[in-house]
């Protein structure tokens, strides 16, 4: 069997295959928390919350309504997000213009409410969602069997990212976005209605992490405490990645899920410390990010 | 066009502005002048709606504006240009320039606009933080004049820039007071005011005190006024 640095092969790019799908997710999730952080300054951390909302949705849409995975893929998002816009409508808009620590402590405080709530309601066991009729089976690629899947997830993860990061870089709306990020008074003074475009953004962050949400539900089991597992993880990256970059957060998504990955084939005991080891190094030597804008 | 009537405008605790009243017509050039920290970019601030409180009146084509969001005063057709410039460094300059969504007729096309500032087009796919401080204050304006607001306020629009820079702007401002722009300037360069203002308002302590006309002396008793 072929080997490399005495692991075999197959077990090797089993892990790497494994390292882009959490990247996935990480990328995702990340994308939603910097782009969130540049524009209301809010550090929030119901995203993970909101991520396992989005795989609740998926199961709930599938269990009463009968609707599949693809009616979840495109309603959960818009269920969800319409769920964030209220959060910022109502909580998040009077913390504004405060201290970081105050949105972080009321993001903490909703994310324990809402696992709370499905945890009362479904349990902690976790509910299982099948994979979808059409991306059943796998392909043997050769070198590795991938499961169509994981491969599809993958694949829509990267669209979706490609795609917010042509929306927030290559539009007018983004140059909006971006311009507000960096001066809202002055965007508001050109005639922008920042408030709505501060609300449409976090709608847009939360949608992406039930979209995430979505996808994870025929991986992992659903379960309360699924998001709560990953935002930790998810928050290092978008340090390492640099808070209010999207390329940075959509590249170091991917890169850490591969870098924790292939830590669990080389020495599995550091492979999930090695993302924290990682931020420290990033922070001690470049603080605002691999990919950071902001001084 | 514009009458500010009594205009008070706070800073947290600190009172800045103590009743600020001036007319404005249509198609006129003004400059409000006066020491440092008198309030002239506060008082354009506050016509704007970006001081945390303001009270008083403020009327723009007979609609009153005291109680609007900021984006409402710019949607009725008032434009604000701040002297730090605010390129937005993250955006190409093309991109700065079609930032502010048109808002009325009358604005400036691109080629109009083109015309006007050269130097633009042909850095129009660089970032905006990359341009001089003369092309980044001409960024500043050209940004406001394809929108369609019809007055202008401008905030030491000649700061920090050369003199030929300097006079390039000048020339620009005869040029779009041609075009039937209504234009208002803080400036600290008395001398460039009184070339191209008709009117002059005297800010001292966050209150108009004096009007000074343009005609012959106009350096001489503007210098008078300001005790320089």
């Amino acid at each position: 069997m072929d080997t490399l640095f005495g692991i075999p092969l197959p077990l090797f790019y089993g892990q790497l295959l494994l390292g882009l799908i959490n990247g996935a997710f990480y990328a995702m999730l990340s994308l939603g928390l910097s782009v969130i952080f540049g524009l209301l300054g809010i550090v929030n951390l119901v995203h993970g919350a909101l991520f396992m909302t989005g795989a609740f949705t998926a199961w709930i849409l599938l269990d009463t309504f009968g609707l599949g995975f693809w009616w979840s893929l495109a309603l959960a998002p818009l269920i969800v997000g319409a769920f964030g816009i209220l959060i910022e409508r109502l909580l998040l808009r009077h913390l504004y213009g405060l201290d970081h620590m105050y949105g972080l402590v009321l993001t903490l405080g909703l994310a324990l409410v809402i696992e709370g709530a499905f945890r009362n309601k479904y349990g902690s066991g976790g509910l299982a969602y099948q994979i979808p009729d059409a991306l059943r089976g796998a392909t043997n690629l050769g070198f590795i069997v991938l499961p169509y899947y994981r491969g599809a997830v993958v694949g829509i993860s990267l669209v979706v990212c490609l795609l917010t990061w042509a929306l927030i870089e290559k539009t007018r709306l983004g140059a909006r976005l971006r311009a507000a990020t960096e001066n809202a008074p002055m965007v508001q003074a050109f005639g922008i209605n920042v408030p709505v475009l501060v609300t449409l953004t976090y709608g847009a962050g939360v949608a992406l992490a039930a979209c995430a949400g979505v996808l994870a539900a025929p991986i992992y089991s659903v379960n309360p405490q699924m998001g709560a597992n990953l935002i930790i993880v998810v928050f290092a990256i978008v340090v390492i990645g640099g808070m209010g970059s999207i390329m940075g957060s959509v590249l170091s998504g991917f890169g850490f899920g591969v870098i924790e990955a292939l830590t669990k084939v080389f020495y599995p005991q550091a492979s999930s410390t090695v993302i924290f080891l990682c931020m420290v190094a990033v922070l001690l030597f470049r603080p605002s990010g691999l990919f950071g804008r902001r001084s | 066009m514009l009458e500010v009537r009594d205009l008070q405008a706070w800073y947290g605790d600190s009172h800045i502005l103590h009743g600020v009243t001036f007319d404005i017509q249509e198609g006129e050039v003004v400059s409000l002048l006066g020491r440092n920290g008198a309030g002239k970019t506060t008082t354009m601030k506050s016509i704007m709606g970006l001081t945390p409180r303001r009270t008083g009146s403020v009327k723009f084509r007979g609609k009153e504006l005291i109680d609007a969001r900021t984006d409402q005063v710019a949607r009725a057709g008032i434009a604000f240009c701040p002297e730090e410039r605010a390129i937005f460094a993250s955006l190409t300059v093309i991109e700065n320039l079609l930032l502010p969504p048109r808002i009325g007729d009358g604005g400036l096309s691109l080629e109009a606009i083109y015309e006007l500032f050269p130097n633009l087009r042909e850095r129009a796919g660089g970032q905006g933080s990359k341009l001089s401080g003369g092309e980044q204050q001409m960024l500043a304006i050209a940004r406001i004049l394809r929108t369609g607001a019809r007055l202008l306020l401008l905030d030491e629009p000649t700061e920090g820039l050369a003199p030929v820079i300097v006079h390039q702007i000048g020339r620009m401002i005869q040029s779009i007071r041609q075009r039937g722009f209504t234009i208002v300037l803080v400036e600290q360069n008395v001398r460039f005011a009184a070339a191209v203002a008709d009117r002059h308002f005297i800010v001292e302590q966050g209150k108009v005190t004096d009007m000074i006309a343009s005609g012959t002396g106009t350096l001489e008793r503007l210098q008078a006024s300001l005790r320089i």
